[in-house]
């Protein structure tokens, strides 16, 4: 049943920028489009790239935001929710355990 | 004569229909969405575009690009392993590796941990077993990470709970006691979603979903809504997604009201109302499915709703999308023709935000 969905209507989640505007949503209450316009405005993209493997692929590896693909070394996980906050200015819970707990 | 259309019926049936036969169902089912809930139908153009929808010849349909919206989930992992009653695959998999599994080889929006019982109470007495996994997958994870489960205010009645039944006190014409019962009932209920929100809260927890609320009527929806007050009050930052158990809020007490607004009764587009007010994030609206109707008719219906209650949101509105809800068939194993195009449908027509 999910899976079909994602078929159909999904946005991709890492694979592609799902999950930061789900951020958005969850975070600031935004709208759909106003999610999507504020996230591509902050990856320097078009909206229609948001859903855009050949961009979004590359980029993700650039930002340090995390990726599908597992690449050794790359950003993953709560490194890559660090920089997720900081590129989209949101608080996310988990990250602020992370930073409290660094020495 | 044109070729019949191939659609299903409500319970998942298979059914080849004339396409005049599915243009009147998509009629009927708007209608009564309208009549129901006082708003207004589907447009001709709106109609007509529902019909495409369902006669795309195409096996499976999807949104145009550019179109895709979020699509999150109340414990798809469990799809994955968990059994028959979660309409699960029983993979021998931890629930960690299936929420991996579920981000990155089927690239979900958000995620979810879920308990296997799915419901607040049972968590209370395990809190640490599920905050030392939520805080273990969390660091794993890139996408949103949910906690998620259902109120279920029916778990805390006699035989399972403390309080008297209301479904025992109501044929016996204690109306008064059964009103108490599930005032009871609520007050613990809220308590718990509370208690096992602040102990998540304290390991990093990334936003609590309250599914399936209002199962147990209007006293469970009054519960939830305010355990959702006093989970922002504890952390106004916290995300929290409220999704509802159906279509109509039942007046089980029928008294009970939240911001001064009686709930008993409520639709979607008035649910959105209180939820907005509650502080919650995210609204799912769940549409009933009549197994006895064909799906032009249960989706046309669901679209109706969706539609109206995404005009007057001010927040995102996510529709509940699994068995038996907003226009997917009662079918243990789901039909991916039917799931597809409600998918696209709810999106397109209902202006949803998410799924």
């Amino acid at each position: 049943m999910p899976i079909a969905h994602i078929l159909a209507s999904c946005m991709g989640g890492i694979r592609t920028a799902g999950d930061l505007v789900a951020w958005m949503q969850m975070t600031k209450k935004m709208r759909l489009n106003e999610a999507k316009l504020y996230v591509a405005d902050k990856l320097g993209i078009a909206v229609m790239d948001l859903i855009n493997e050949d961009v979004m692929r590359p980029l993700r590896e650039e930002l340090g935001i995390g990726t599908s693909i597992a690449i050794p070394g790359a950003v993953k996980g709560i490194i890559a929710k660090h920089n997720i906050a900081k590129l989209l200015d949101i608080e996310i819970n988990s990250v602020n355990l992370f930073h409290s707990k660094l020495k | 004569m044109a070729q019949p259309i191939r659609t299903r019926m409500g319970d998942g049936e298979l059914v080849m229909m004339p396409a005049q036969e599915i243009k009147e169902d998509i009629l009927e089912g708007s209608k009564d969405a309208a009549e129901r809930g006082n708003i207004p139908e589907l447009s001709t153009e709106e109609l007509d575009k529902l019909f495409n929808i369902i006669a795309e010849p195409g096996r499976i349909v999807s949104v145009e690009p550019g179109e895709e919206v979020v699509v999150i989930d109340d414990g798809s992992v469990l799809g994955l392993i968990s059994e028959q009653g979660d309409s699960g695959a029983g993979l021998p998999l931890s629930r960690s590796q299936a929420i991996l599994t579920y981000e990155r080889a089927c690239g979900a929006d958000t995620v979810l941990m879920p308990h296997h019982d799915f419901s607040f109470k049972p968590v209370k007495s395990i809190i640490n077993y599920e905050t030392q996994e939520y805080y273990t997958v969390s660091q794993m994870t890139t996408a949103p990470l949910f906690y998620g489960a259902q109120p279920n205010m029916g778990l805390y009645y006699r035989p399972d709970g403390p309080c008297e039944n209301p479904s025992e006190l109501l044929p016996l014409g204690k109306i008064k006691e059964a009103r108490q019962a599930q005032l009871d009932a609520a007050a613990m209920m809220e308590d718990d979603i509370v208690d096992v929100f602040k102990e998540l809260n304290n390991v990093g927890l990334e936003g609590i979903n309250l599914d399936t609320c209002g199962s147990a009527g209007d006293a469970d929806l009054m519960a939830a809504l305010n355990a959702c007050l006093r989970i922002k009050k504890i952390n106004p930052d916290m995300p929290v997604v409220m999704g509802m158990s159906s279509e109509f809020v039942l007046g089980m007490h029928g008294e009970v009201e939240f911001d001064g607004k009686r709930l008993a009764g409520m639709y979607p587009h008035k649910q959105v109302e209180v939820v907005e007010k509650a502080g919650a994030d995210i609204f799912g609206p769940a549409i009933n499915v009549n197994t006895s109707e064909s799906i032009p008719w249960n989706l046309s219906r669901a679209v109706t709703f969706i539609k109206a209650a995404s005009e007057v949101s001010n927040i995102p509105v996510y529709p509940n999308v699994g068995m038996g809800v907003c226009g997917i068939p009662m079918l243990e194993s789901s039909a991916v023709d039917c799931v597809t195009r409600a998918s696209k449908a709810l999106v397109q027509i209902g202006k949803a935000d998410g799924l």
